[in-house]
């Protein structure tokens, strides 16, 4: 049950956001989370929803975007996307691979409600 | 009309206004006039576009944490696996198998006792308590990095907590990771847990004396973790058979940052 402290550093990053733009409310969480970042994302919605209570992102809304592996093949140069939990390339069965998507759990946008002329 | 009512739109209604007057007007205009009477004049949406990793301070800790190991010529080690697949009991044994000289920092949820374990073997310990948390983090270490001696280490593993999923998400700030699996847990574990065995820089199958009685293909083993991490090494260990225990302690020692990257001993 990591998600728990996933979802603290991610509202501190969306408090520290908030702050630098003088934001009196976020509306909105934007994230994407690799199929292989290790985090459920079902857990991690429920997270957000009791932890979001306490501080500015109390309204907002968390949207999630489910980020499929990617891999590029060193040998045929194919670039695929993948639906198991692999990395071996789909074209030629080559096992010289480099992901490129699908591990990382990123913030990718915030909407939030500022205060003019300040 | 909009212009009757008196109120100071922002700037993106006054657009609408232009294009979409027949259709869409009534709905829109009640529409804004309702927040303005909630929030006069202070509403202004903004969409930030940030990319930026959620675990960022994580990381940032886990990079000083590194600082500190490679100030002091010390390659850390992460050691993560299941409860009760061997991780203290290979390092209790381990000593007997190398000059390195190593120490270790242990998590759990509660208790000293693997800690304690390891110093009745004299080898240097300090375990950190994680209360509920089900993994390390790079925070935890760095507090644990203040009660440990590092002069003179060569090595330091942390001891995660025993989880096959959550710590597979923190930089702990060491080296590299090692994996164990042990015999018992079964040979489908790699591809049950991919996201952990995905992480590993070696996995090592522990408790292999127990073979003969356990339905436990290494080779199935070894093709799972191929398709996953088709880099990484498999030992077969058992801490009955001094030759396994030698091919880890000879694992380290070629995978020392000194021997790796050249650092000046």
């Amino acid at each position: 049950m990591h998600e728990y402290s996933i979802v603290s550093a991610l509202i501190e990053q969306c408090e520290q956001h908030a702050r630098a733009n003088q934001a009196t409310k976020i509306t909105r969480v934007a994230i994407k989370l690799g199929v292989m970042s290790g985090v459920e994302p079902t857990l991690l919605q429920t997270a957000f929803e009791t932890f979001k209570l306490d501080g500015i992102c109390r309204e907002a809304e968390l949207s999630m975007t489910l980020q499929p592996l990617v891999i590029k093949c060193a040998d045929c140069q194919q670039e695929s996307v993948l639906d198991e939990r692999s990395i071996v390339c789909p074209a030629c069965n080559s096992y010289h691979t480099r992901v490129l998507e699908g591990e990382d759990m990123l913030l990718m946008q915030l909407e939030m409600e500022q205060a003019e002329d300040i | 009309m909009c212009k009757d009512c008196g109120c100071s739109l922002p700037r993106h209604s006054a657009i609408q206004q232009g294009h979409d007057h027949h259709t869409g007007h009534s709905h829109e205009h009640s529409h804004k006039h309702q927040e303005l009477h909630t929030n006069p004049q202070l509403n202004d949406k903004k969409t930030l576009s940030v990319i930026h990793k959620i675990l960022d301070k994580n990381d940032v800790e886990a990079a000083h944490n590194r600082a500190h190991f490679e100030a002091h010529h010390i390659t850390a080690f992460n050691l993560m696996s299941s409860p009760g697949s061997g991780k203290t009991t290979l390092l209790e044994h381990l000593k007997e198998y190398t000059k390195l000289n190593y120490a270790v920092i242990e998590g759990d949820l509660e208790t000293s006792r693997d800690a304690d374990r390891l110093i009745a073997k004299g080898i240097t310990a300090h375990q950190i308590q994680t209360g509920s948390a089900c993994h390390l983090d790079a925070f935890m270490v760095h507090g644990a990095l203040h009660h440990l001696p590092l002069e003179g280490l060569d090595i330091c593993f942390v001891e995660n907590v025993g989880n096959l999923v959550c710590p597979a998400s923190y930089d702990v700030g060491t080296h590299k990771n090692i994996v164990l699996l042990s015999v018992p847990e079964g040979d489908d574990k790699i591809e049950k847990y991919p996201v952990m065995f995905r992480r590993a820089d070696l996995v090592l199958i522990t408790k292999c004396d127990l073979l003969p009685y356990f339905d436990f293909s290494v080779d199935e083993a070894k093709a799972q973790l191929k398709k996953l991490n088709p880099d990484t090494q498999i030992l077969e260990v058992s801490i009955k058979n001094g030759d396994s225990m030698h091919a880890v302690a000879a694992w380290l020692n070629e995978n020392l940052r000194r021997n790796t990257v050249g650092e000046p001993q």
